[in-house]
């Protein structure tokens, strides 16, 4: 096997908000790309291809979405595919963008990913009235919460975890520029007052639905120092999926996370992902989803990634930072969310991150999960070139 | 760049509306046949990428039932693309090329049979300033239509040839769903449905879904007595309004072919994505076979005979492959689109050995 | 002329579908009408399936035509006590939601637990249908809702292990 070196040399993002009413679709992704471009010294001519990922198109109301992005994108009489794979899409679509690289086939790809949720109505999108189906879940929160609940059981984890990992997302979020929930007066008792809304999930436990997009530009190693900073090294990419309504199924612990984890550190010489990884942005749309994927992702054993969690091991300080930029938390404009997990790995091993830099970042983790907890993307990323 | 073949395809049949069967239950057969053709067992294949889109079912996340078809136990490596599954076959192609896997499944499929179609359509319009108008599918096509007679010698009579020879040759296709014989002047005897287009110039709205399997070198050798080679396979987009593109032309497919391999040589069969008569005429002079040189168009009948939006474009390669690999053709195009009046268009070269 | 920037535009979408539920939904949901839980088992990983799923084993990837009568019975597996309010819902808040695994069956459907407040749900409770009167039952409402039997709790880690053994 044979593949190109991959590097990241352009990274971009949006201010993320409620409402991005300022901007139209394509201004948003725009927005996005052209800092990436800038970031990667590049115009839009110096691209050859571009991938585009976005969750469900019902999100705003647009099928398709990349057709009517294609001029916005630069990506007239270039190659333009869209990907889509639930929640895990931003994952996903760097994931596919990085193939386009080490194939050989391309030399310098840019990729986007959005979600504009504030253009539709996202819980109508989430939940469309089909007349067979009951509506009850409601919503995310609705279908998370009972995995959660068993989580806490097997774990026997205390009910504080979740109040912790909340705080400190949004504290890490309140170091980052472009995330879009602010809580300065962000405190344990602010969070476990917040109302329950789907039990055991409180309101501060909860992402935000959020306007935003984020791009990378991903080179061959023939461009890799072109940039304006140094770049970042792909050293493994790795995706997964099992069905959803499978008998039997762990949704605590998916065995597709488990795999996917296991192919991306072998990829990247990883025999011990807890003292070897510098960091890691992992997808948690749910505070207890921290110490879950903690486990899934072998930082920690059964039953007890909260432990982690609890010692401030996960905290921006900690040993193991996971979250730094205030994840998914502090920002969700669901199609972008995984690539900005993506992304925000990357600017931390380049030492981008500004007030949210892990000092002597080197090696980090790339998280992002989709569906119900059935589709996993994830990248591992080096300061040094693999 | 590695070699890569087609070594299975099977394809449900399309009708205008399954009244009885959902996208899982029309896709589990045809996976089935596509995987146990293959001669590959389903746990070697190294990676799976389907074709669908959420608007043509009205649900989001439609795909995700889609991997419930494929039996994804152990956990697989998979990808999915809201677009027809001939880009998730270029997904697949792309990864092949690192050569870490060697064999590939691919599914498309789609039920355009729910809503309105010519209506959901609308909504891949730019949503600000095309979409509110709600210029529908038919309409579109339609403006093309009338851009490509006022200004080129193609006529209404042409535009009812291409009807009859793609009914025709649908008749020898056990998965076609309108085929027949058609005499064109009676066809232009017809009422216009949104004139220049009568109703034989559109496609059938279709329901229905397609599998194929990838493989490289020699794994393709050995489960393939004659495997289809993908010589060269690309795929490009033109700007979104209407109104900046000429409509008459196909330069993306002109792109996309020059980057395939596609203009240097004949092919004895070409399968083109064309949903309405005139974009066959389009696409032909795209790639140089506007006039009869010995290629067969459109064998299966093509999009004029069945059209199950997200599958056709992957059938169309599909259909090339099988006339390869059962010794009808050596050479043979494949080419498919997506988006409002081709707006994006992929073209595939395959060959015998 | 009004320069003011145009920052919002309103353009309703309205698109009607015709949703087909599927051989083995259609299956299922004419059982609920006449009062019977009706699932499937997989003749090749022999899993019982319930709840008008794709219609597929997700496992293998083939269809389930070994019908199988399910019991009107079974023990919460986990639960959410919902307190949003959310479009399309009937039921007042805050009200829970739980997974039932059904005796039997091997994948958990989703209920509307009533009959017992929210704070005294938890998981191994067991539970019994209770049904809409026949003559008022729709496809959409078939089981009103869950309620306690009064049995004893099953032991719910057993009850956890047995249905993920096998995966």
């Amino acid at each position: 096997m044979s593949t190109e070196r991959c590097a990241i040399v352009g990274i971009g993002q949006t201010k993320h908000d409620t409402a991005r009413e300022d901007k139209s679709i394509a201004g948003l992704v725009r927005e996005a790309a052209v800092r990436a471009l800038d970031d990667a010294n590049m115009d839009w001519a110096d691209i050859d291809a571009v991938v585009l990922g976005k969750a469900p198109d019902m999100f705003e109301g647009v099928m398709m979405p990349e057709l009517y992005l294609a001029d916005a994108l630069g990506a007239t009489g270039k190659p333009l595919l869209r990907v889509h794979t639930a929640g895990s899409v931003g994952g996903s679509t760097a994931v596919v963008a990085a193939h386009h690289v080490q194939s050989g086939l391309y030399d310098k790809v840019l990729t986007v990913a959005f979600e504009k949720q504030s253009e539709s109505n996202a819980m109508w999108a989430l939940a469309p009235k089909i007349p067979f189906q009951p509506t009850l879940v409601a919503g995310a929160g609705g279908y998370f919460a009972p995995h959660i609940r068993e989580y806490i059981r097997r774990a026997k984890a205390p009910d504080h975890i979740g109040i912790e990992v909340a705080v400190k997302d949004r504290v890490n979020g309140m170091k980052n520029p472009y995330a879009h929930l602010r809580i300065p007066d962000i405190s344990f008792e602010k969070v476990a007052e917040s109302p329950m809304l789907w039990d055991p999930i409180r309101f501060l436990e909860c992402c935000p639905s959020s306007d935003g997009a984020c791009a990378m530009v991903l080179t061959s190693e023939r461009h890799a120092t072109t940039g304006k900073n140094p770049p970042a090294w792909v050293k493994g990419t790795a995706v997964r999926s099992e069905p959803l309504g499978m008998a039997g199924r762990d949704e605590v612990n998916p065995r597709a996370g488990r795999d996917c984890a296991a192919d991306v550190y072998a990829q990247a010489g990883i025999t011990d992902p807890r003292g070897q990884i510098d960091l890691a942005e992992v997808y948690v749309p749910f505070s207890w989803f921290e110490p879950m994927w903690l486990e899934n992702l072998g930082f920690a054993g059964e039953g007890e990634g909260w432990q982690l969690t609890d010692k401030g091991v996960t905290a921006l300080d900690g040993d193991l930072p996971i979250n730094p930029s205030g994840g998914v938390l502090s920002s969700n404009p669901i199609g972008a969310s995984g690539m900005l997990r993506f992304a925000e790995a990357a600017m931390q091993v380049r030492g981008q991150a500004g007030e949210h830099q892990v000092d002597g970042a080197r090696l980090a983790l790339g998280h992002a999960y989709g569906g119900g907890s059935q589709f996993f993307a994830m990248w591992i990323v080096s300061s040094e070139r693999p | 760049m590695r070699d890569v073949a087609v070594v299975s395809f099977a394809q449900s049949k399309s009708v205008r509306a399954d009244p009885v069967q959902n996208e899982v239950e029309i896709l589990m057969p045809v996976i089935q046949e596509a995987v146990a053709n293959s001669g590959i067992p389903a746990k070697e294949i190294g990676f799976t990428c389907s074709g669908s889109a959420d608007y043509l079912a009205g649900q989001p996340f439609a795909f995700v039932y889609g991997l419930e078809a494929i039996g994804a136990w152990p956990p697989v490596r998979e990808s999915h693309v809201e677009a027809d599954g001939a880009w998730a076959l270029y997904e697949a192609w792309v990864l092949l090329q690192e050569g870490e896997i060697d064999a590939a499944l691919i599914y498309g499929f789609g039920k355009s049979s729910p809503g309105s179609l010519r209506d959901v359509l609308t909504r891949q319009l730019d949503p600000y300033y095309l979409a509110p108008l709600w210029p529908d599918a038919i309409s579109l096509a339609a403006l093309q239509a009338r851009a490509l007679l006022e200004s080129t010698e193609n006529t209404e009579r042409d535009m009812a040839e291409v009807a009859a020879r793609s009914r025709r040759d649908g008749k020898a296709n056990p998965n076609a769903q309108l085929t027949g014989d058609f005499d064109p002047d009676a066809l232009l005897k017809e009422p216009y449905i949104a004139s220049p287009l009568r109703k034989h110039d559109c496609a059938p709205i279709s329901d229905g879904a397609a599998a194929v399997v990838l493989a490289t070198g020699d794994r393709a050798r050995a489960v393939s007595k004659r495997p289809a080679w993908i010589r060269g396979i690309d795929h490009r987009v033109e700007p979104h309004y209407p109104g900046v593109r000429d409509l008459t032309r196909s330069p993306s497919t002109r792109i996309a072919a020059e980057k395939a391999g596609a203009l240097d040589g004949t092919f004895d069969v070409a399968e083109l994505y064309a949903p309405f008569t005139h974009q066959e005429l389009i696409l032909r002079d795209a790639l140089g076979l506007a006039k009869p040189n010995g290629t067969k168009i459109n064998p299966s009948g093509g999009a004029l005979a069945a059209n199950p939006m997200m599958a056709a474009g992957l059938i169309r390669i599909g259909e090339a492959a099988t006339r390869i690999t059962n010794g009808e053709a050596n050479r043979a195009i494949a080419h498919a689109t997506s988006g409002p009046c081709l707006q994006q268009n992929l073209v595939a070269v395959l060959e015998g050995e | 002329m009004n320069s003011d920037p145009v920052e919002l535009i309103q353009t309703p979408i309205r698109l009607e579908y015709n949703y087909t539920p599927g051989v083995s939904r259609s299956r299922y949901l004419q059982g609920l009408i006449g009062g019977r839980i009706l699932g499937e088992r997989c003749e090749r990983c022999h899993k019982v399936y319930v709840g008008g799923g794709s219609g597929a084993c997700a496992r293998d990837g083939i269809p389930m035509s070994d019908i199988v009568e399910l019991p009107h019975v079974g023990t919460v597996t986990s639960f959410c006590v919902v307190n949003v309010p959310f479009a399309g819902a009937t039921v007042e808040i805050p009200y829970t939601m739980a997974a039932i695994l059904l005796d039997g069956a091997d994948i958990p459907i989703n209920g509307l637990i009533q009959e017992i407040s929210a704070d005294q749900v938890r998981m191994g409770l067991r539970v019994e249908a209770v049904w809409v009167p026949e003559a008022e039952r729709t496809y959409t409402d078939t089981i009103r809702h869950w309620r306690p039997t009064g049995e004893d709790d099953a032991p719910i880690d057993e009850v956890l292990k047995r249905m993920r053994a096998g995966a």
